[in-house]
């Protein structure tokens, strides 16, 4: 096929400076792809319009499967006949990213003829993303996927593909096993990942401390951040060490504390656990002399998301502390009793955050089935305006003493 | 194409993590001890028994062909027996067991034309979204805007200079697929001209009570239109929030002469000190100006620059303005306080200052 050769002056000013440049990775593949050769065309014509030429989404998909491709076609097929169709496809990354070399070199071998050679390792909620090729391709690309044990990710209003911190295989911070946790979850609800049955999409993501690497307290619908509860454990040698070395322990490290609670009296660090807020400033200051205590676990938290529709929202505390041992079955269910009523009573393209704001946390909490504790709210109501179900009536008292008598 | 559904494997998930680690990341899997920042873009994690993991961070546009995974994967052959990964900012990670290897994989890095760096106190890679390279919605390019930034800001990629972490991410529209609402500083292309309806289209390709029930403000009713049935759009309830447009095809929001970027600032994720933080809006508005965005890479240079000189040691962005106020970052960024700046939608009172708190 004869290709179009494109002058591209506007992106090739983007081609310049020290950072690597996505225009030369576009049009290294553009060398084999028409698809991609068609893109920096099309892509030129944005930089010199200023908007994009994307149709509005559309329906494809591998047979079985509801989501993990996303319909794209260009809104200029004639002109750019490569881009016509330009449909993405999501594959569930392992867990923490982790590759060697022939996995990877096994899913270029796959893309590269049957797509436009591009990528995005990784996509916003942790794919790996395929990026741009046709309809009739979808279903032998998800077929040599299959043999190389690969799986199709979320999209749509599904589970989303659930992602982690790098945990334990490379963090002397991570509370619990975060893969684990990870993988674990997505084999248990492949289902929901693979099926769009919800009022909108829900995110899972396994942070293993408070510094939350994955984002998990604002990106996901549930978040599980490590945490621990019994004390930090101190190192004192190190800390004096730390001292020594230039780091003031009062400036840097006290007066960050948000829970108040040390002191340094120039050789020993006192904490007073009690009052500590699991923040881990302390630790990442010093992360040769302290480490989260023993006792560890997670915290889950629920509801957050990006503003459309209702305004962008965190997560809020569900549970201050679960350990988190497989199979987390106690997780599970109560995510299972909470898919349960905001799939009963949920409004489409309402997000779990969202749906707690109309209905109350504390309806929620009883359709779920968990008691409302004070680590859920940062302070209790402000307003006098309480809900109460039932009321008294005048001769009340005297039946239910009856009723008692009886 | 028939396919035998009988044979065909389906809801198996992602491999299993185990096969991609390397031998000392089982050997002391859940058993680190500590670790060092050795110098920009390098660490070690030591474990309780004493092995050593070095990894080696490099920056890379996120958008990259299967020619540079390979490249990657030639250079984790050479380096790290075929062991790789990427962070949750799409950089890619290397992992040694060799220290003297590391000088050399640099090079190697650099020759490519990746910049080693991302850790400790610098700037780490700019999270990001699609933009014009594959979305119907965005208001701004993603990819374009990320290379200009980052161009300009590389030296502090590649160094440790700043007083703490600092996360730059970017959302070519509202549905922020790049979650930029906490980050320390946050470029949000923005819509400003409300859909324009082609209602013959709408006819056939949209639900009317799906699209009236889309809007956060109400501002959609149904109407009839020559005779047909349509919708009408209240303009001066409409924020430009698009999710009519995803819902309705027929109304799309783009458009070159009002679509652009705005700037937010003072977000975080971390835990660490202050707790998890909304950004807040700085600059309302900045025209698009590909390829290379001047005024947007200038305002979130300066930003930069304005609180690496005043931030304390380990202060983000929003810890250093909760400390001085906002009406002094005003002052100190030369951005001009406006109507935008103040928030109108819902719980917009609890964002109004509510004390005597003030600095003169």
């Amino acid at each position: 096929m004869a290709e179009a050769t494109y002058k591209t002056p506007k992106l090739d000013e983007l081609e310049k400076g020290p950072w690597p440049s996505f225009v030369t990775e576009i049009k290294m593949a553009a060398k084999k792809s028409p698809m991609a050769n068609d893109l920096l065309g099309q892509l030129e014509k944005s930089y010199t319009e200023k908007i994009g030429f994307w149709k509005h989404g559309g329906i494809v998909g591998v047979m079985g499967y509801g989501g993990g491709v996303i319909g794209r076609y260009s809104q200029l097929p004639k002109e750019f006949p490569g881009v016509s169709h330009f449909h993405t496809m999501r594959i569930n990354q392992p867990a923490g990213w982790f590759y060697t070399s022939a996995a990877l070199r096994k899913l270029c071998d796959i893309w590269e003829p049957r797509g436009s050679g591009l990528t995005n390792m990784h996509g916003s909620t942790g794919d790996i993303v395929f990026l741009g090729t046709t309809t009739d391709q979808l279903e032998p690309v998800f077929e040599e996927l299959a043999k190389v044990d690969f799986d199709i990710g979320g999209s749509g209003s599904d589970v989303r593909t659930p992602s982690c911190c790098c945990g334990m295989a490379r963090c002397e911070w991570a509370c619990y096993d975060t893969m684990g946790a990870c993988y674990d979850f997505t084999q248990t609800f492949q289902d929901e990942l693979h099926r769009p049955a919800f009022p909108y999409k829900f995110k899972f993501k396994f942070s293993g401390c408070p510094n939350d690497c994955v984002a998990s307290i604002a990106r996901s619908d549930m978040s599980i951040i490590g945490t621990w509860r019994d004390e930090i454990q101190v190192d004192h040698d190190e800390v004096k060490k730390y001292a020594d070395g230039g780091l003031d322990i009062v400036d840097d490290v006290i007066v960050n504390c948000p829970g108040k609670c040390m002191k340094w009296d120039g050789n020993k660090l006192d904490i007073d656990n009690s009052s500590c807020r699991h923040c881990m400033h302390c630790i990442n200051a010093m992360p040769k002399a302290l480490a989260p205590g023993k006792d560890r676990g997670a915290c889950i938290l629920l509801g957050a998301k990006a503003p459309i529709v209702e305004g962008a929202l965190l997560s809020s505390v569900l549970i201050p502390f679960i350990k988190m041992e497989p199979p987390y079955q106690e997780i599970k269910d109560i995510v299972e009793r909470i898919w349960d009523i905001w799939g009963e009573e949920g409004k489409a393209r309402e997000r779990i955050g969202e749906f707690i704001q109309r209905v109350g946390l504390g309806n929620f909490l009883e359709a779920i089935e968990l008691e409302p504790v004070a680590e859920m709210v940062a302070h209790p109501r402000e307003n006098p305006y309480v809900f109460y179900e039932d009321y008294y009536e005048e001769g009340d008292e005297d039946e239910e003493e009856e009723e008692e008598n009886e | 194409m028939a396919v035998d559904m009988s044979k065909r494997r389906t809801d198996y998930g992602p491999p299993h993590y185990e096969q991609f680690l390397p031998p000392i990341i089982k050997d002391n899997y859940g058993k680190w001890k500590y670790h060092e920042v050795l110098k920009p873009g390098v660490m070690v994690h030591v474990a309780e028994g004493g092995d050593k993991l070095f990894t080696v961070r490099a920056g890379s546009p996120r958008l990259i062909s299967v020619d540079k995974i390979r490249l990657y994967c030639d250079l984790a052959d050479k380096y790290c027996d075929g062991y790789l990964r990427f962070t949750s900012r799409n950089n890619v990670e290397f992992l040694l067991t060799d220290s003297s290897k590391i000088d050399a994989l640099i090079d190697d890095l650099q020759k490519l034309g990746h910049p080693v760096g991302g850790i400790g106190n610098s700037i780490s890679n700019i999270v990001h979204t699609q933009g014009w390279v594959h979305c119907h919605s965005s208001a701004t390019d993603a990819s374009g805007i990320v290379k200009s930034v980052m161009d300009e800001l590389c030296g502090y990629f590649t160094s440790m200079t700043l007083p703490g972490k600092l996360r730059i991410a970017l959302a070519c529209c509202l549905n922020m697929c790049g979650a930029v609402h906490c980050s320390d500083i946050a470029i949000l292309g923005i819509h400003r001209r409300p859909p324009k309806i082609s209602h013959d289209r709408l006819r056939k390709e949209c639900e009317i009570p799906s699209v009236v029930a889309s809007c956060p403000t109400a501002a959609i009713r149904p109407t009839t239109v020559d005779g047909n049935p349509s919708v009408e759009v209240l303009e001066e309830n409409c924020m430009f929030c698009a999710n009519c447009y995803t819902v309705c095809p027929s109304m799309p929001l783009n458009d070159p002469l009002n679509d652009g970027v705005s700037i937010w600032v003072g977000g975080k994720v971390s835990n660490a000190r202050h707790e998890p933080m909304f950004s807040k809006l700085a600059v309302p508005f900045i025209p698009n100006n590909p390829p290379r965005w001047p005024e947007v890479v200038d305002t979130v240079k300066n930003l930069v620059e304005l609180w690496a000189a005043n931030a304390r040691k380990y202060e983000r962005m929003g810890e250093w303005i909760e400390r001085i106020g906002w009406p002094k970052f005003f002052k100190m960024a030369g951005i001009e306080f406006e109507k935008q700046h103040i928030d109108d939608f819902k719980h917009a009172g609890l964002t109004f200052k509510r004390s005597v708190h003030l600095t003169y």
